[in-house]
């Protein structure tokens, strides 16, 4: 056995040698064999002629003893060659095959491609998998927030990284979104806040200078320097060395470039880059408010970083959990805020810190889409399904073609596993082509995939490429999708019996009941497929236009939301600020085409939430949360909110005045049951900057979305849907922002006012730097992930549809004609037209029957897992699941209407005639 | 006698046989068998060489390409373990059968 295998090697390893070895062989066997008769006597040209002759031939031995030594891999190569010349033969099936494999193919693999980017990969640094994310696994739902990415304080940070046992080194980080330069010049740029030992425990390198470290990184540093990453470096300085000791200017400070970062890392966020990393220690110079004592660095409440290690050798992720949740108490009780209700101390206390994988890095990407790229990888993966049927009935009814061929070779000889083998290489060949054509294809329409998901307001970059997983898969369903459509009609073919073959062929037609019935089921199970994905293509078009076209509770066009980002006005004390913010308001106001204009704390449907804690005097002492919104005059009649009841806010409504709020209708129903609102009081609880207040209810305006198309959850025993949402005038806020925007409503186009609106507000003060943005556009490109999903999933229904008309057409149509003596026969017995047609059609009506009865509970099974991506209808609504059928169904009608047609029209004597 | 025609299948046997008594390459092979069957069995030269490479693929015999006299490249060819192993079997079945042949055929007399 063993000798056998190495023989078998050899001969692979070395079939030119044994070739050249051959000829040697045979012709020392020749030169002897002439001696031997020359020593007897022989002359020289009969000596010659009887060594050949017992030789058999010097060419014809060669070859017998050549073909000894051929092995599967020569066999395998003459296969495929022969497969090559018969696909050529045929160049319509072939171009048909290979394309409709690389559409399919490639859409999967495109699917595929982000899925990898966001879930499989790890992050490019040296032994990701020792990566740990730490986080608090209990609500920490008070304070401020700088992002999604926002685990813990800095306070907490420094007790995390001092009681730790777990890590061989700790890191924290956060997201900063960075304004460089000044003035109208100024742009804003992915910022991250590093601690000292960020690039040294994940193993990143500079490309350029030094990266920051343990040194940079202490209490009081000047922050005056910065790393930036080999993109930013790219786009920024041309990859110039000169970057190195170049000054930028961020947030109106001057900082040193330092240092470049290896290409390969991009952060620690899949599905965004940083550009410019800063010492976590300059925070306590960042943008702030200037009343705070407090700086980042010391503020207890404020939740902006993410704490991350990399695990010792020995200890395990459970270990490390074990670990932070045994030193979360104490390390709690040092870190207590102050000035916030005991309840929520308690909850504080409560926290527990845990550890979680972080290989792969974290994503707000990836927890966006995660679902939606596996649906849609699921939905590519059906609509291959079906191409795989479609091109199984097209090489059966090819095998049928060719069964004469076949037939001839195995009366020659052929074995018929040799027969079987050459089929499957003759569909591995298509698969193969389809997956080369499929691979570019993959990678174009990745981009554009990509491209769906990065708008202007939510930047989303990820690293596509050919990487082993990608290749992989591809061939993994190349193979995959060979066995599926090659391998039955090869078994059916291998198995004809040449005798009934040949005698059959002359009749043009082979009608194998066996054979039609296989096709038949494959048509059912082609329909119940795409049942599947007809629903989903309307589940999820419908979701999209139940998202756009949501209730709002605003009126978005027309609407620009203005805001200032740099810190210019931060110098102005409070009680000028609201000053300032009312001049800039009726600034707005005076310029042409603007018609209302309104200062605010929150422009809805942007992200971040504000909210305070509160009672209701007058029900109970229970502390409840909500939303609170600070606005100034004119802010309801700008936004377009309906107002219900009692009176808007007026310029009287300011500090010296008593406080007052206009709750909406959710807030009405979740925390004033039974109560007349107008009148109504409403205590805010204590917290940093916000003194205990006692509010009257002035009135009562209708719900909007807050932050989300979708369902908000509304802190109270209630519905989520629309949250309850308290506004507070905005001159009664005791701690207003500096940077508040401004929202207005034009009649005019938004492009044209941008230069006067800049004009305007440089007249007030020409450091500042605006952001003006259409509202309407935002939550367009809010939408895209799920226009995407709707285009595609859209795109499968359609495709699925075709697919399936054109295999259903196949299969009546040959019925049909297998049928013509038949139908002759009928005819010339006095059926009439019509029972033909209806004989035809009732053919297509049982396959689509059975198809869809099959499909129904495929459906909802498969639909179920969609559910959470849906809005406003469930995945097995009962209007949809009826178009879908309908829509089949009227395919199915279509498919069957040209051969019953055909039928009808069959002339009895031509019919029996052709017998 | 008229000369026996090989009878097929044998071949292998015969060669293994020859290769028993030492290596030699295939002209040798081809002379010493009809030598020791006294030219009572001719072979057919043309089917001994995919033969012995038959026998090789299936690890019987091995074969060395080797220079020898007067400078002439030629492969020698020796029978492996496997190939005796063979050789003992297929002797005993072909005695056997020539045993119950012999007897059926005086029988018959």
């Amino acid at each position: 056995m063993i000798a056998r295998l190495f023989a078998t090697l050899r001969g692979l390893l070395g079939r030119r040698r044994i070739e050249g070895e051959i000829d040697e062989e045979l012709r020392d066997h020749l030169e002897r064999e002439i001696e031997a008769h020359r020593s007897r006597g022989v002359a020289a040209e009969e000596a010659r002629r009887l060594a050949l002759r017992d030789l058999g031939g010097l060419a014809q031995t060669t070859e017998s003893t050549r073909a000894v030594r051929a092995t599967w891999l020569d066999t395998v190569s003459r296969d495929i060659g022969y497969a090559a010349r018969v696909l050529r033969r045929s160049p319509i099936f072939a171009t048909v095959a290979v394309l409709s494999l690389a559409l399919g193919i490639g859409a999967n693999a495109a699917i595929f491609q982000l899925v990898d980017a966001v879930r499989l990969r790890s992050l490019p640094v040296p032994n990701a998998h020792e990566l740990v994310d730490v986080r608090p696994s209990g609500t920490q739902a008070f304070g401020t927030y700088e992002g999604v990415n926002s685990r813990a304080t800095y306070p907490l940070w420094e007790q995390i990284r001092t009681h730790q046992t777990a890590f061989t080194g700790m890191f924290a980080w956060g997201d900063i979104r960075l304004l460089i330069g000044r003035g109208a010049a100024a742009r804003r740029a992915d910022g991250l806040w590093v601690s000292g030992d960020f690039f040294r425990v994940l193993g990143v390198t500079a490309v350029r200078g030094r990266l920051i470290e343990a040194s940079d990184d202490y209490r009081g540093c000047a922050g005056g320097s910065a790393i930036i990453s080999h993109a930013f470096w790219q786009r920024h300085f041309g990859g110039a060395d000169a970057a190195i000791g170049s000054t930028l200017t961020i947030f109106d400070r001057p900082v040193t470039v330092i240092g470049v970062t290896d290409a390969s890392f991009t952060g620690l966020e899949v599905g965004r880059s940083f550009e410019i990393a800063l010492p976590v220690c300059a925070a306590a110079a960042g943008p702030r408010r200037d009343e705070d004592v407090v700086t980042a660095l010391d503020r207890r409440d404020h939740w902006w970083l993410t704490v991350m290690g990399r695990l010792k050798p020995d200890w395990t992720i459970e270990r490390a959990s074990e670990q932070m949740r045994a030193i979360s108490p104490g390390i709690l009780q040092a870190t207590q805020p102050s000035g916030y209700p005991a309840a929520l101390m308690q909850a504080y206390r409560n926290i527990t810190f845990s550890a979680f994988p972080a290989a792969q890095g974290v994503s707000q990407v990836r927890d966006a889409h995660d679902r939606s790229l596996l649906m849609l990888l699921g939905l590519t993966g059906l609509v291959l399904l079906i191409t795989c049927g479609n091109l199984a009935t097209l090489m059966l009814a090819r095998a049928g073609a060719r069964e004469r061929e076949m037939a001839i070779r195995v009366a020659i000889g052929a074995s018929r596993p040799r027969i079987a083998a050459q089929l499957v290489i003759e569909s591995l060949l298509v698969a193969g082509a389809g997956a080369v054509l499929a691979l570019p294809m993959a990678l174009v329409s990745a981009r554009a995939l990509v491209g769906f998901l990065d708008v202007a307001d939510n930047p989303v970059t990820l690293t596509l490429g050919v990487d082993w997983r990608l290749v992989t898969f591809v061939g993994g369903i190349a193979v995959l999708t060979t066995v599926l459509f090659g391998l039955l009609p090869a078994l059916r073919v291998s198995t004809v019996d040449p005798i009934v073959a040949m005698r059959q062929a002359s009749r043009g037609l082979t009608a194998d009941p066996r054979h039609a019935l296989f096709q038949r089921a494959l048509v059912v199970g082609q329909i119940a497929v795409s049942l599947v994905l007809v629903m989903a293509a309307l589940l999820f078009v419908r979701t999209f236009r139940n998202l756009a076209t949501v209730d709002l509770g605003f009126e978005p066009s027309g609407l620009v939301a203005i805001s200032f980002l740099d810190l210019a006005s931060q110098a102005l004390p409070v009680e000028q600020r609201v000053v300032f913010q009312r001049r800039l308001t009726e600034e707005m106001r005076s310029i042409p085409g603007i018609v209302a204009a309104a200062s605010s704390s929150k422009i809805p449907m942007q992200r971040g939430v504000w909210s305070h804690f509160f009672t209701v005097p007058d029900a109970d002492a229970s502390q409840k949360a909500a939303r609170f919104t600070y606005v100034g005059p004119g802010y309801f009649e700008t936004m377009g909110i309906r107002r219900l009841a009692g009176r808007a806010f007026t310029d009287r409504d300011d500090s010296a005045g008593r406080p007052v709020l206009i709750v909406n209708e959710s807030f009405v129903r979740a925390h004033l049951r039974q109560r007349n609102p107008i009148g109504a009081t409403v205590r805010r609880l204590a917290e940093p900057g916000y003194p205990e207040t006692l509010f009257e209810i002035v009135g009562v305006v209708a719900n909007i979305k807050y932050e989300d198309f979708r369902d908000e959850s509304c802190w109270c025993d209630g519905p989520d849907g629309m949250p309850p949402i308290a506004y507070v005038p905005l001159a009664q806020d005791p701690n207003p922002f500096p940077w508040a925007s401004i929202v207005v409503r034009t009649d005019v186009s938004i492009a044209a006012l941008t230069d006067a609106i800049i004009r305007r507000v440089g007249r007030l003060n020409p450091a500042i730097t605006v952001g003006i943005m259409d509202v309407a556009e935002q939550l367009q490109d809010r939408l895209s992930p799920e226009r995407m999903v709707a285009w595609l999933a859209g795109a499968f229904g359609v495709l699925a549809v075709v697919l399936v008309t054109v295999g259903l057409y196949g299969i009546i149509a040959y019925r049909a004609v297998s049928r013509r003596n038949e139908i002759g026969i009928r005819l010339s017995l006095g059926a009439t037209r019509t029972h033909i047609v209806l004989l035809v059609l009732r053919d297509s009506l049982l396959l689509l029957t059975i198809g869809l009865a099959i499909g129904l509970p495929l459906t909802s099974a498969t639909l179920r897992g969609a559910e959470a991506l849906l809005f406003g209808l469930s995945p097995t609504d009962v209007p949809m699941l009826v178009a879908a059928a309908v829509l089949l169904a009227a395919s199915a009608a279509a498919a069957g209407s040209v051969p019953a047609w055909r039928a009808a029209r069959t002339q009895p004597d031509i019919a029996l005639r052709s017998e | 006698m008229n000369k026996t025609q090989l009878l097929q299948g044998t071949l292998d046997l015969l060669i293994l046989r020859i290769l028993d008594l030492g290596p030699n390459h295939g002209w040798g092979i081809s002379s010493r068998l009809q030598q020791i069957s006294q030219d009572g069995l001719k072979t057919s030269q043309g089917s001994l060489y995919p033969a012995l490479h038959r026998l090789e693929m299936r690890g019987e015999v091995r074969s060395e390409m080797t220079t020898s006299e007067n400078n002439r490249r030629a492969r020698v060819y020796t029978i492996t373990r496997t190939g005796r192993k063979r050789l003992n079997q297929e002797t005993e079945t072909w005695e056997a059968f020539a045993l119950s042949m012999r007897r059926v055929l005086e029988e018959g007399q």
